[in-house]
């Protein structure tokens, strides 16, 4: 057991407040990627409050682990995860998506504090992290280089590009996820582009492999651990089975909620259901 | 004409290599092109130091964003075409939006590729890389120049694109001065028109202005190694002194050096006559490059007709 109880009812409790910030930042921009937000939540909140080793009051800090979003179009998890965190003030989620705002629509590490890498054409935010995790190799440096991806994106070619690279290089402080909601844009990834079997696929480009629940808390921390305590010189891909739309009941594994928004009577519905 | 020829890419590795004692943080990746684009001869030297992405030219890319991120000053080169077209989201997108201090070396730009043909010939680099904001866009016409280019890129912090040639151009003595990001350089005074070079066309510029002075016209010559950002200081007191400009690029003649001084000058109130010479919107094919210039006009001998002809169509 890599967790108590007590524990895991803090991070239960943590995703169900972020998942409220989701619902809510994307129904006042009108706009937003709310499905694979949800999804991703569990994801987020392991990574942020268990895993990862990170210091709000200093963004910059060399050593701490990195984080990219190379799903960029999730920023609403990636943004709520920050401000609980203590990155910027929870009021700026008011300004998502507006003119003048520093959170954007897509990961912009120029601007947003804690964003570790720009992101959102998707696929290439596998390969900045393998530059990432290739630049802290060269500099002897400890930490993480975490990612995370959709399984859509994973049609993309330039995501096995990097994948190639990472293997070649022994990139094993890097360290991926997908997560595996199965619906993707226009409908299900198995009807628009199969990706199964996809830890196959990851095995058989020389990672190391394994799928997991992604909404289980013990279940994610436990496969973290057993990457980061390996020393394979292998990269590892995570496939974490989720469920798109998690924790709203209505939006639950319906690909239209990929990328539209709630309206008025739909968010109150929804922060219900989240209460 | 005994000429010395050297490539300009050949300047560009000799750069990297010359820098690379001073500069740690200095790395170089390539796209399995590294024995044609020269980055070789860095790998020999600092093996350590190189990383070979495979023929995967968009990884290539936003890995170099990757570790320019974490303060590390990555040269990615690769073919023209590739930096800009298959891999021009990366570019965009990993490396101008977020002012990535990356250093984007295209090789292989131009008709001069030869042999190749028009899928390898990047002449539509400069219009791309000009419509990309962040972007420094540098253009060196000889070996010298390349080399001097280079060393400026590592210095200006943010994205720049190098662009670079396959073959052997004249060396231009001229060009062997100091090399400051977004100067332009007079290379000849003169007073009844003014001839424009980018890249390798100086030398068939400066071929063109002996030819005209040689028949009583007064050629000034202007040379932008930097195409972006603008030198506008140089333009506009040509547009005053002098009848108007004939701009030569070894590039299409669409969204170039030509399209970017005419707009220029136009917004800054001093609309002039100006002719391109450059590919006429439309592909190369395989060939030598010397035969290549000749077929598509790129020789002094079509930048001096077209200077003959805007000089008929503007009263002095």
């Amino acid at each position: 057991m890599s967790l108590d109880a007590k524990r895991v009812a803090f991070l239960t409790a943590k995703a169900r407040a972020i998942r409220r910030e989701i619902i809510t930042m994307v129904y006042r921009a009108n706009s937003g990627h709310v499905g694979g937000s949800l999804s991703a939540t569990d994801l987020l909140v392991a990574l942020y409050h268990e895993v990862m080793r990170h210091d709000p009051r200093h963004p910059g800090w060399p050593d701490r682990d990195r984080f990219v979003l190379s799903k960029g179009h999730c920023t609403p998890v990636l943004y709520a995860t920050l401000a609980d965190a203590g990155y910027f003030p929870r009021e700026d989620l008011a300004t998502f998506r507006r003119v003048g705002s520093h959170l954007q629509g897509h990961p912009y590490q120029p601007k947003t504090p804690g964003v570790d890498a720009s992101t959102g054409t998707l696929g290439l935010g596998l390969s900045t992290a393998c530059g990432m995790a290739l630049a802290a190799r060269l500099r002897g440096a400890p930490h993480y280089t975490y990612v995370l991806c959709g399984d859509g994106e994973q049609q993309e070619g330039q995501i096995w590009e990097a994948a190639m690279f990472a293997h070649k290089y022994r990139l094993d402080h890097l360290i991926a996820f997908t997560d595996r909601n199965r619906l993707q844009t226009d409908g299900g990834t198995e009807d628009v582009m199969p990706l199964d079997p996809l830890v196959d696929k990851w095995r058989a480009f020389g990672w190391q492999s394994w799928e997991i629940d992604g909404h289980d808390f013990e279940a994610i921390i436990d496969a973290i651990n057993a990457a980061t305590s390996s020393s394979s010189g292998r990269p590892t891909m995570i496939v974490a089975n989720t469920i798109k739309g998690r924790g709203v009941s209505f939006m639950e594994n319906v690909a239209s909620w990929h990328g539209t928004p709630p309206n008025e009577h739909e968010h109150a519905l929804a922060l219900e259901e989240l209460a | 004409m005994n000429r010395i020829m050297k490539q300009t890419r050949q300047g560009y590795v000799d750069a990297l290599i010359e820098m690379a004692a001073a500069i740690p943080e200095l790395v170089v990746l390539d796209a399995d092109v590294a024995k044609a684009t020269k980055t070789c001869d860095f790998e020999k030297k600092f093996p350590e130091r190189f990383f070979n992405c495979g023929a995967a030219e968009q990884n290539e890319l936003s890995i170099a964003a990757g570790l320019a991120l974490e303060g590390f000053l990555p040269f990615a080169t690769t073919f023209g075409v590739f930096a800009t077209c298959r891999a021009g989201d990366q570019l965009r997108a990993s490396i101008c939006y977020p002012k990535a201090n990356v250093k984007v070396a295209a090789t292989h730009c131009g008709i001069s590729t030869g042999g190749d043909g028009a899928s390898h010939q990047a002449c539509e680099d400069i219009a791309i890389t000009r419509a990309m904001p962040n972007l420094t866009v540098l253009v060196p016409g000889d070996y010298e120049e390349a080399r001097r280019a280079t060393i400026a890129a590592a210095k200006h912090r943010g994205p720049v694109y190098l662009r670079l040639g396959r073959d052997s151009y004249p060396v231009v003595p001229e060009l062997h001065g100091d090399f400051t990001i977004g100067r332009a350089k007079l290379l000849r005074d003169g007073s009844d028109i003014t001839l424009v070079s980018t890249g390798i066309m100086v030398s068939e510029v400066l071929e063109a202005a002996t030819t005209l002075a040689a028949e009583g016209v007064s050629a000034r010559v202007l040379h932008f190694p930097t195409v972006k950002p603008l030198d506008l200081d140089p333009l506009l007191a040509a547009a005053r002194e002098t009848r108007g400009f004939v701009t030569a690029e070894e590039h299409s003649i669409i969204g170039g050096l030509g399209e970017a001084i005419a707009a220029a000058v136009a917004e800054a109130g001093a609309p002039s006559a100006l002719r391109r010479v450059g590919l006429k919107d439309v592909f190369g094919e395989s060939g030598t490059a010397s035969d290549l210039f000749d077929k598509y006009g790129l020789r002094a001998a079509n930048i001096a007709a077209e200077a003959r002809a805007l000089l008929a169509s503007v009263p002095a």
